[in-house]
């Protein structure tokens, strides 16, 4: 039990503002901490701020005032490549759209980040990403170009690539924003499944209220603060 | 790994708009094609009129000159005082090299020299009926004159040997033979300038390719040349040396006439105009050369630019997923590059194989006997140069593209949508 309450990622007193065209703070003194194999929806209205947060989060923007702690190191002093590092290697982003790279079949899209990361053989990485793309249900599409799929595939895909470096936390900003019932529903049980059968720790920002009211907890954000 | 992974990429980017990578390295194709052809014809076409000239001519040639004293008796006399004497004529004095043969000997000694060819210079009247024709007869050694000189090239009709083996013989300038209507194997008569007349049998004709030349000049052997003049065997006018480095014959020039106490003139003040005209002749094709390099370089930069903003997405996700901007550069160099790799190694071959056709298309001139196709001249140089080029500007039109990728903010992209 003191394993799965091991802490991923802490926020301390984030602030951001923006300059242009006068000075708007949009995320004003956030702080929270996030767990390991929490199931975490953001909310809020649009506008509200989230999405600028998850961004700050997942170490993308690096222009805040705050400290981030990932996996209890320091964001803050690192340089624009061991960012990169931090990404490839812990975190794994599934976007309101799937941006799968065009240029590589389905099975390649899932393998880059870990033939980024090199920690595997070539080989070894596409027998995980198999094994990624089979918990997903679409092993069959593997060698599919992402432009054959439908937009729930291509969401699922994505979220096999987020998983194929063994993500501490995985993020998620508005991942079923783009798709229809049905294909949230899949969305949704696929993240489900990741918290339930593999403790893995999410933090998905949603405006979808009912899909939030599922997750293990919210927090809800309005004008750059944290409400509840 | 990373770098598999980098040219992986690289690949696949190219692959997906392969139209556009065809069309950049067809650009770098052709202005290398062109630049190695083009200097290839210029040089060959330098190397042409300048071998018209340099090949015929001696790099140092020592002779005598006709000159006042440069030392008068008065100078003997009262050497401490300056003298003016006015109104100087040169003295009678004879044309002729003395001590020629150990001259000879010891510069054929000399490490630098690649060899020496005795030559004298007769002036002579070609008898045609009643009419004389000013002419100048060179007595040469047939086979120095064409290992040093490539005689054998300029003997359009007959065989060169034939004046050293027919006594007697000579060959005749084309202009002169034209206007004597003779023909090989004729007898003509020529009267040297103290009154000697002498006949001579036709062995061959000569075409240097310079009219006014092969109108007045003809060749015989150094003996005939002697004999016709009435001098001993060791009378020569000049000796013509050849180097093993031309640019050593000013130096050279002076030395000579200094040791032998003749006089001495280098090709390079001979001939000078032709240095400066070749030499702007290559300015010229490489200004040309390097220009339709560098519009290459712009295509290719046109190119990744475009290919960049249609690939701003993917180089945001690549950013979000771990790739840094620094593999996101390597990879549009790696990109840049290919195309510059590819399309000048084209080029180089279609160059070389342009060349090569330029080559066989004949050439045929009046005054060039001995070109019968343009000329080309494949210094490997010129293709060293331009696989060089390629590169460095494709890395250049690479560059800032790269820089620019790598730059791209992940977020910006992303939050657009």
């Amino acid at each position: 039990m003191t394993h799965s309450h091991k802490e991923v990622l802490r926020a301390h007193k984030i602030t951001k503002s923006f300059h242009d065209p006068m000075t708007v703070k949009v995320l004003d003194d956030i702080s929270f901490s996030l767990n390991q194999s929490e199931f975490v929806s953001v909310i809020g209205k649009s506008g509200c701020g989230k999405s600028t947060l998850l961004y700050i989060l997942s170490t993308m923007d690096t222009d805040y005032e705050g400290d981030l702690y990932i996996d209890a190191v320091l964001m803050g002093d690192k340089s624009e490549k061991e960012l990169a590092r931090v990404r490839n290697e812990k975190i794994g982003f599934v976007f309101q759209f799937h941006y799968l790279l065009n240029e590589f079949n389905v099975l390649k899209n899932v393998m880059l980040p870990g033939l980024k990361l090199g920690q595997y053989s070539e080989k070894e990485i596409e027998h995980r990403a198999y094994e990624k793309l089979k918990v997903l249900g679409i092993e069959h599409e593997a060698l599919k170009m992402p432009n054959q799929l439908s937009g729930g595939q291509k969401q699922r895909v994505a979220i096999a690539r987020a998983l194929i470096n063994d993500p501490l936390l995985i993020m998620g900003d508005e991942p079923t924003g783009n798709l229809d019932k049905k294909n949230s529903e899949i969305v949704f049980h696929t993240f489900q499944q990741l918290a339930e059968e593999f403790q893995q720790t999410l933090l998905i920002v949603t405006h979808d209220n009912e899909f939030a009211n599922k997750t293990s907890r919210i927090i809800e954000m309005q004008d750059g603060k944290i409400i509840n | 790994m990373n770098l598999k992974l980098i040219i992986q990429v690289s690949i696949s980017l190219l692959l997906a708009r392969w139209k556009q990578t065809l069309v950049a390295a067809i650009g770098v194709t052709f202005s290398i094609a062109m630049f190695v052809t083009l200097l290839g014809f210029m040089n060959g076409l330098n190397d042409l009129l300048d071998g018209l000239i340099m090949n015929r001519t001696a790099h140092i040639r020592l002779y005598h000159d006709i000159n006042v004293s440069k030392k008068q008796p008065i100078d003997l006399l009262s050497p401490e005082s300056q003298n003016f004497v006015q109104s100087l004529k040169p003295k009678n004095q004879r044309l002729e090299i003395y001590n020629s043969a150990q001259i000879m000997h010891a510069i054929k000694q000399d490490p630098r020299v690649l060899g020496v060819a005795p030559k004298i210079n007769a002036q002579v009247f070609y008898n045609v009926g009643t009419i004389d024709l000013t002419g100048v007869i060179n007595g040469i050694d047939p086979d120095e004159e064409n290992r040093l000189f490539m005689f054998s090239d300029y003997v359009t009709k007959g065989n060169y040997l034939d004046l050293k083996n027919i006594p007697s013989s000579i060959i005749l300038g084309k202009g002169v033979a034209d206007k004597m209507a003779a023909n090989i194997g004729d007898v003509i008569q020529v009267t040297t300038s103290k009154g000697e007349r002498m006949q001579l049998k036709v062995v061959g004709f000569f075409q240097s390719g310079l009219q006014d030349l092969d109108k007045v000049q003809s060749y015989c052997s150094i003996s005939t040349t002697q004999k016709m003049l009435g001098v001993s065997n060791n009378y020569i006018t000049d000796i013509q040396v050849k180097l093993k480095d031309i640019l050593q014959a000013p130096a050279m020039a002076i030395e000579y006439q200094r040791s032998y106490e003749t006089d001495a003139i280098d090709i390079q003040q001979a001939n000078s105009q032709f240095e400066t005209g070749s030499s702007v002749r290559s300015i010229i094709s490489y200004a040309v050369g390097v220009t339709l390099l560098i519009v290459a370089g712009f295509g290719i930069y046109n190119i990744l630019n475009m290919m960049i903003y249609e690939k701003m997405d993917s180089i945001a996700i690549m950013k979000a997923i771990g790739f840094s901007g620094k593999d996101v550069n390597r990879i549009f160099i790696f990109i840049a590059l290919s195309i510059g790799i590819f399309g000048g190694a084209m080029g180089l071959l279609a160059g070389l194989g342009l060349s090569n056709i330029i080559d066989n298309i004949p050439f045929n001139t009046e005054s060039l006997p001995t070109i019968k196709t343009y000329p080309i001249n494949y210094n490997p140089m010129f293709y060293i140069i331009g696989a060089i080029f390629s590169i460095v500007t494709t890395y250049f039109a690479g560059y800032f593209p790269s820089r620019k990728a790598s730059k791209i903010d992940p977020v910006i992209i992303i939050r657009g949508k």
